[in-house]
Formats: C-alpha cells, structure tokens, sequence
C-alpha cells in the first residue's frame, strides 16, 4: 500500500524579506505556474508494492531556492534499488493534499539523485514519492513532508553582483561629487579624440562637409547613445566653425535623436540660426541599402573628414574604405569586436571598444561624465585585482596543499561560482 | 518569359550595377543604389507599417482590448508632435524614457556578461589542463589571463601609459591587435563566401553556364 506520511506544513525555506534598492535582484514576479489537474500524466493507483528486502526510498522535497516560484526541487537517497540487476529508473510522482491519487511529474534515468518539478503552482501544497522501477514493479518511497513553492524577493546568487555594483556605482557618485566640487579628475589622452578638432579644422579650410555616421542599431543600443554624446560635442565645434554637417541615418529613432544633439549643439555653440533639420536623414532601415546610400554621398559630396561612430556590422568596410579612396580624414568608433579590424585598417583613428565610451566624457569634461568614467575605472582596477589575486590563488592552491591556500581558493569558488 | 527569369534578369543587372563602383561612380550605380533604397525604404514602411500600427497597434491594442500596449501607443503619438514647431518639446519626452530605460535595461546585462562573467572566466588555475601537464593548455591559460590583464590596463584611463604600467598596456594592445588581425583573416574569408554566392549566382541562375 502506497502509505501518505502528511506531515504538518512546514516550509523549510521561507521567503528572505530584505528590503533592496536595486530591482536587479527580483527574480520576476509574472510567471505562473502549470495547474496541475492540466498536467497530462499517467495515474497512479495505490497499490503500487512497496518494497520488501531493501529500505524505503527517503526523499527530500523542498522550494527551489532563488527563482520566481513555480518549481520545487525533489531530491532522494536511492537505498540500493539502483544496483539491482532489472532497474529502470525512478519515477517521480506528486499529488496535492487535495486529490487523492498521485501524478507522475517526471522520470529519472540511474545515477540520478534529484529533479527539479516545475509544473506546480504556488497556491497549492503538494507531497512527493520517488518510485524505483525494478522490472515491472514500483518501489515507492513514503510520502515527503508538505511543500509549497514560492517566489524569493532576494536571489543570493547575485550578491556579488550587487556587491560590485555598489563598488562601481558608490565610486561614479563619489566622483561626480568631487568633480562637481571643481576638483580637476586626471583622464589621460585618447589618440582618437586629439584628432577630432584637426579634422573639423580640416573640413572647415577645404570648405567641404563633415560625414557623421552614428552605426546602424536603434536608439536602444548604448553604443548609438554613446555615438550621439559624441556628436554633441562635435556639432559644437562644427558650429562655431560654420561647417556643414551630414548625417544619414538607418532608423527614424536615431534621426530625431540625432536631430535633437545638432539642435542642442547648435544652440550651445550660439549658432541656432545655422541649424536646419535637413542636416540629419531617414535613408533606410536596409543594412546595405543604407550601406550603399553612404557610399553615394561619400563619392558625391566628398566629405573631408568621416565619423563613424556607434554599432557597425558588414558595412563597416563598405563605408570605411570608400571613405579612405576619397582621402577623407576618418575617426571611427565601436565595440564590435568582429568590426573594429576594418576600422583599424581604414580609418586614420579608431577608438577602440570602451575608448568610445570614454570620448564623450574626456571631449565634455562634464563632471558627470568625467566622474562616470573614473567610477567605471574604479571597478576596472577591482577587476584587475581580483584576476590577479584568483589566478595566484588558483594556481598557489594546486601546487601548495596549505589550508589557508584550500580556504581561500573555495572563497574564489563561492564568490565567482567557479568549478 | 516566366517570372523567375524577369526576376534573375533584374537580380543580375542590379548586381553587376552595384558591382561598377569597382571602377567608379557612375549612372548604372547610381540607378541601382537608387532603387535598392527606395525598394528598401519602401518595404521597411510597409513592414513596420503591418507590424506595428496595425497588428499591435490596432488588432491587439484597440480590437484585442490590451490597454498595456497603450504606453506605447502614447509615447508614439508623442513622438509625433516634432511634426509641429509649436509642440515639438513633446517629443522629447519618449526619447528621454527610452534612452534612460535602455540605458538602466543594460546596465545590469553588461554589467553580468562583460565584467562579471568576464573575471570568472579568467580565473584559473594556470598549470590546470585536460591533458595533464599538456604545455598547449598551460600556455592558452597563461594567454588568457595575460591578455585580460594587460587589456584592462589599457581601458585605464585614469593614469598615464608610463613606466611599468605604460609597457603592460603597450602588451594590451599587442593582445588587442593580435586578436584583430586573427578577426580580420577569418571575417574576410566569410566576405569571400558572400561573394562567390554573388558569382555562383551570375553564372548558374543567370547565365546558366554552371549547373
């Protein structure tokens, strides 16, 4: 006889209630969990034989931790019925104080020892049996204690994510307080940048148009965003230089964004009468029709100096190439990986990766900005010193077998959840 | 004349129009540069035009009774009121909401995968390989960890490129552009494929000189 061992309900992992200031943390409130009377398995009567010469199955059924409910975690101590000679696998069965009969959740193949079940639903309380096959009989443990899944406010695996967020983040506050403050923060130069009034300067004395190209994404990418910074201290200088500017964009997000730089720029530079809106163009969301549209106006109106700056893809080399056949003066930027080797190749500056992140701020020397960058600085220097402490530690540990080495090599190994 | 051939007709003149910008710009390419953009602009408005007023806007929106969707609804119309001199401030609102929610939304994304992930994979222990005391793997992760290193030193921008620190960055960009060069080879050979698609495509479909 299949026997229900109903506990009282205990609920061995209640929810940690921490109050929290970042939402990162929430592990995500919306899904819902399967009903179970939905679930499509086979039941199972109880009559099942229990086992005679080896002990009970003895299973565990607990919430699974950090998740946004919906899952329980089962996990069993197999007392034996895996070495018999006909074993199958186990199957896992579950039934919720209110039904009588008992579903299958799942099967587990030998060797296993646990199985995640998230088909249940958070306002129910189930019981769990593990049942070894053996040939064509079912080993059924008793019945597991009551269990409810729940959500978790604070998932504890993203501690250290936190941790260093609040490094990174503390250290931008602190920074942009000091530099608001009137404290001079240290950048030191980027190749690229230096180049940026030159090649203004360039195009104004040739009297021919200056190319802006802010990538191909959206608005959404961080890259367009950074690209678009850039432009707005470029459209200053542009300005009080009195020289053209021409910037075709992909997407008709990009171009207002864009629009609204140049205008802002133009208005700080006291030029807003030089601005028109027919300086920024919708050309196509077509990557190479875009790409081909660039070429046109690159080969046509022979801008003297090039800027590419934002997320590029194939069309990297389209634009950058076509650009150095006409001897502009070319600056390009961008953080994709797989783009930047054509840039490098082509274009007279490039500003590699983070570099591009990092113009907008040493071009505006605004305290907000500067104090980004030295915050981000902060956290590459924490960077820096936990690779270099891990890899000693890792690697001290395995030829060393001293106690404090083991100790603090586990402490890597929980920090960073390393094998 | 079946509409495959019309269609491999046109598909050939618009590559090989394409294609003269080789020699130089001239009026075949600036033909087919114009009708690839306005054939592009076209289908991206009508695209996003079924897509996004019409089946989210007004299917699922307005007939399927999902007020959600209605957040973005408004911020369009916003965006919109550039149209007007008078009103056009309004637009500056959606940009404002989208450009901070993306930044926030990727915070936490670059955060996880380009800092965090990024150390955890470099931390290793140096001597570790499959093969034991297999020297390829020693040297892969002394590479690794080398390379990451002298990296983030030269994304310091706080402290001048002098001395010591000067010479790891100066190893940074060695690594950096190493990587570029092996990036470089192994994106030309794709660029290749692409156009040997195009010549297959002139000689078979077109030409029917190759089967």
């Amino acid at each position: 006889m299949l026997t229900n061992q109903d506990h009282s309900f205990s609920k061995s992992h209640p929810c940690h209630i921490i109050v929290i200031i970042l939402s990162f943390v929430f592990s995500g409130f919306g899904a819902s969990a399967q009903a179970e009377d939905t679930a499509t398995v086979a039941t199972y009567s109880s009559d099942i034989s229990p086992a005679v010469d080896l002990p009970p199955i003895t299973l565990l059924a607990v919430d699974t931790d950090n998740d946004n409910g919906g899952s329980i975690t089962i996990s069993w101590d197999d007392a034996g019925y895996s070495e018999l000679p006909q074993f199958r696998g186990y199957e896992i069965l579950r039934r919720s104080i209110q039904a009588n009969a008992p579903v299958l959740v799942g099967t587990a193949p030998h060797g296993s020892s646990s199985l995640v079940d998230k088909s249940v639903s958070d306002d129910t309380t189930y019981v769990y049996y593990v049942a070894a096959t053996v040939g064509e009989e079912r080993f059924v443990s008793d019945s597991s204690s009551h269990v409810q899944s729940t959500w978790q406010i604070y998932n504890t695996t993203l501690t250290p994510l936190l941790i260093a967020l609040i490094i990174v983040g503390g250290s931008v506050i602190f920074f942009i307080e000091t530099a608001k403050r009137g404290r001079k923060l240290f950048l030191r130069k980027i190749a690229g940048l230096e180049a940026v009034n030159e090649a203004v300067g360039r195009a104004t004395e040739m009297g021919r148009p200056i190319l802006f190209v802010a990538g191909i994404a959206d608005i959404d990418d961080v890259q367009t965003i950074a690209g678009l910074t850039i432009l707005g201290r470029l459209g200053r200088t542009i300005a009080e230089y009195d020289t053209k500017i021409t910037m075709p964009t992909r997407t008709s997000l990009v171009m207002t964004a864009g629009r609204e730089t140049l205008r802002e720029a133009y208005m700080a530079a006291g030029r807003p009468d030089a601005y028109s809106d027919d300086m920024v163009f919708y050309v196509s969301d077509e990557q190479f029709g875009f790409a081909a549209a660039v070429d046109g106006i690159l080969v046509r109106d022979k801008p003297a100096a090039c800027f590419y700056l934002g997320t590029f893809h194939a069309e990297s080399l389209i634009m950058a190439e076509t650009g150095n056949l006409i001897g502009a003066i070319q600056i390009a930027g961008t953080a994709q990986p797989a783009q930047l080797p054509f840039f490098v190749a082509a274009c007279d500056y490039t500003l590699i990766g983070e570099e591009l992140f990092a113009a907008s701020a040493y071009l505006s020397e605004e305290p907000r900005q500067l104090g980004s960058l030295k915050g981000q600085d902060v956290g590459k220097a924490v960077a820096m010193m936990l690779i270099l402490a891990g890899v000693l530690i890792m690697t001290l540990a395995s030829m060393w077998e001293l106690d404090t080495m083991n100790q603090l090599q586990q402490l890597m190994r929980d920090l960073f959840s390393l094998n | 004349m079946g509409e495959s051939v019309i269609g491999a007709w046109i598909a050939a003149f618009l590559t090989l129009g394409i294609l003269t910008f080789l020699y130089k710009d001239n009026v075949i390419y600036k033909i087919s540069e114009a009708i690839f953009i306005g054939v592009s602009a076209g289908y991206w408005f009508i695209t996003l035009f079924w897509d996004n007023l019409y089946r989210k806007f007004w299917v699922v929106g307005i007939e399927g009774g999902q007020w959600e969707l209605w957040g973005g609804i408004i911020l369009g119309v916003m965006m919109l009121c550039r149209l007007s001199r008078k009103i056009g401030w309004i637009a500056r609102w959606p940009m404002s909401f989208i450009i901070g929610a993306v930044a926030g939304l990727y915070m936490m994304l670059y955060f996880t995968s380009n800092a965090m992930v990024q150390i955890r994979s470099t931390i290793s222990n140096l001597t570790e390989s499959v093969n034991v005391g297999d020297p390829y793997y020693i040297i892969g992760n002394i590479v690794v960890a080398a390379g990451t290193f002298s990296g983030l030193v030269y994304f310091y921008f706080s402290k001048e490129h002098k001395g010591v620190f000067g010479a790891t960055a100066k190893v940074g960009i060695w690594f950096i552009m190493v990587t570029f060069g092996a990036a470089f080879g192994y994106t030309v050979m794709s660029r290749m494929s692409l156009l040997i698609g195009r010549i297959d495509f002139l000689l078979s479909d077109w030409l029917k000189l190759i089967s």
